[in-house]
């Protein structure tokens, strides 16, 4: 089954990793790319985005769509990058998002 | 192995139509969970198996009651599910045919129930869903029944089951026992899942009907075939021998008025002693394998209960120890509570009711405020405040316990204790 772990970043986790000396930012960066080498049997595809600051969300109900600056939701948890994985089941899912060692909260999401 | 003992629905002799029920409910209990273990194995699709079995269970209440129970109930219940499957699924050729193929007895595999436990349990799933799902799956309650056992509409259960049997199918939640790894934390939402549908049948604080005895042993026999199929597991023990020990007190729970008795005004000759030696020797064989936990000591420290000739002469002093065994594995307030009851009867220099109380009067702020609304906790307080002389703060805390109580069972016996003072 395919999945995507979309990766969430709390306020907290953006203080700490600003709190952090540029060493340890690295450490921690050079932490995911590894996890993403490690799995990359499971990995098809994966991407890091920009912070919210860049969204921009378009409401198309009605005629005209209204052009927003910011997430569509304005929330204390942002995703923040994403993987598209191809495993058996959801067991081996979250055993994989178990493992991440980057932001503190994961969503599994099937598709299709 | 022989399987387990199979705990009887308690029910009202005196009403042939409660036997009936009883004995419809036991049989379909035996072999639904088996029959969807099986479907789901041959069609791998659990969703269609479980609504097969429901379909077939359903069936056989409307029919058994008036045609009597079949010789072999499990072929009987096969059949049925099997030609409505046929006939469901007559577009589906690949399910049709591995239906049409399938013949009873089948042959002998595996219990796979183990498997559909896990499924039913998995924690992707809300607890309301676990809990309605394994009653459903495991039990083979029809809707209708646990809705009526919970008191909230069959709608709301349907719903809950549609949407957890989506989920399954949708996210793939796998129908398998999980990695070594994972074991013990899927182990430990099964056994949560078991543990709470017994204190809701045990004591359920909804409804009118203060002792839903049939949930209570769904939830036994539920542990008794966990307890079967992972017999090296020694939390699963704990846990069927701290049912047991809360089941063998059931006939002297309530007077003829319905009303609830507390254990120390039990009548201890009406408690079931056989069920008491049977959960003793489930603690014996869950510590010879050397891995403590949370309901071995709950069921350890029940037992101290059990064996005590009268209430007086329990060993507090022991209880207050494995209270304290306890609250290093698994804090809880409720448990610390429970620990300044049994230090209230302590007979030693840290025991008695004035130590009780000044723990209690400790607790955390978080601990305090979690058992605000918990109705024992204010009715310990009022014991404690009435033995240590405070009687006006004593009333208080009865009234805030009433306050607080929606089991009718509970509600009687505060009212009761105010009208004393």
């Amino acid at each position: 089954m395919k999945y995507v772990l979309m990766f969430v970043e709390t306020e907290e986790f953006v203080r700490e990793l600003e709190a952090m000396t540029e060493t340890e930012r690295q450490e921690a960066f050079e932490a995911a790319g590894r996890w993403f080498t490690e799995h990359a049997a499971q990995i098809t595809h994966h991407a890091h985005l920009h912070g919210p600051e860049t969204a921009t969300t378009m409401r198309l109900a009605g005629g005209d769509a209204i052009v927003t600056d910011g997430p569509f939701v304005e929330g204390k948890e942002v995703v923040s990058g994403y993987a598209e994985i191809e495993v058996a089941d959801l067991d081996e899912a979250m055993a994989l998002a178990r493992t991440w060692p980057g932001c503190p909260v994961v969503e599994i999401r099937p598709i299709t | 192995m022989p399987p387990p003992h199979d705990p009887a629905h308690p029910h009202d002799p005196a009403h042939p139509q409660d036997e009936v029920r009883a004995e419809l409910a036991r049989v379909v209990r035996e072999h639904a969970g088996r029959l969807t273990a099986s479907l789901v194995r041959v069609l791998g699709d659990f969703a269609a198996a479980e609504d097969l079995v429901q379909d077939a269970i359903e069936t056989a209440l409307r029919r058994w009651p008036a045609d009597g129970v079949p010789e072999h109930p499990d072929a009987w219940l096969l059949t049925t599910a099997r030609r409505r499957g046929i006939d469901l699924l007559r577009r589906q050729a690949t399910y049709r045919d591995k239906l049409a193929r399938l013949a009873w007895p089948a042959p002998a595999e595996p219990d796979d129930r183990l498997k559909l436990i896990f499924t039913c349990c998995h924690p992707a799933l809300p607890r309301t869903a676990q809990i309605a799902l394994t009653l459903r799956t495991v039990c083979g309650l029809t809707t209708a029944q646990i809705a009526a056992a919970f008191l909230v509409p069959e709608a709301t259960v349907g719903q809950r089951i549609t949407r957890a049997k989506r989920k399954i199918t949708q996210a793939g939640i796998p129908y398998r026992i999980p990695a070594g790894t994972e074991l013990p934390e899927r182990l430990g939402q099964v056994l949560a899942v078991i543990y709470l549908l017994f204190n809701e049948g045990y004591l359920t604080s909804t409804g009118e009907r203060p002792h839903a005895a049939d949930l209570a042993g769904d939830a036994e026999w539920l542990a008794a075939q966990l307890a079967w199929l992972l017999p090296r597991e020694p939390e699963v023990l704990g846990l069927l021998a701290l049912v047991r020990l809360h089941q063998a007190r059931t006939g002297a729970r309530f007077d003829a008025a319905g009303g609830l008795i507390l254990l120390p005004d039990q009548d201890r000759a009406l408690w079931d002693h056989e069920a008491i030696a049977d959960a003793t020797r489930l603690i014996e064989r869950a510590a010879k394998l050397r891995r403590p936990g949370p309901y071995q000591l709950q069921a350890a420290i029940l037992a101290c209960h059990a064996e005590a000739p009268t209430w007086a002469d329990t060993d507090w002093p022991q209880i207050v120890v494995l209270y304290d065994m306890l609250l290093a594995l698994a804090p809880s307030p409720v448990h610390r509570l429970q620990r300044a009851i049994a230090l209230h009867h302590h007979p030693g220099p840290r025991g008695g009711p004035r130590n009780a109380l000044a723990d209690l009067d400790a607790l955390p702020p978080a601990d305090r405020k979690a058992l605000e609304h918990y109705p024992p906790f204010h009715a310990t307080r009022a014991e404690l405040l009435r033995a240590t002389g405070h009687h006006e703060a004593a009333r208080t805390a009865d009234q805030h316990a009433l306050a607080h109580t929606t089991n009718p069972a509970q509600h009687a016996l505060l009212q009761q204790r105010l009208r004393w003072d």
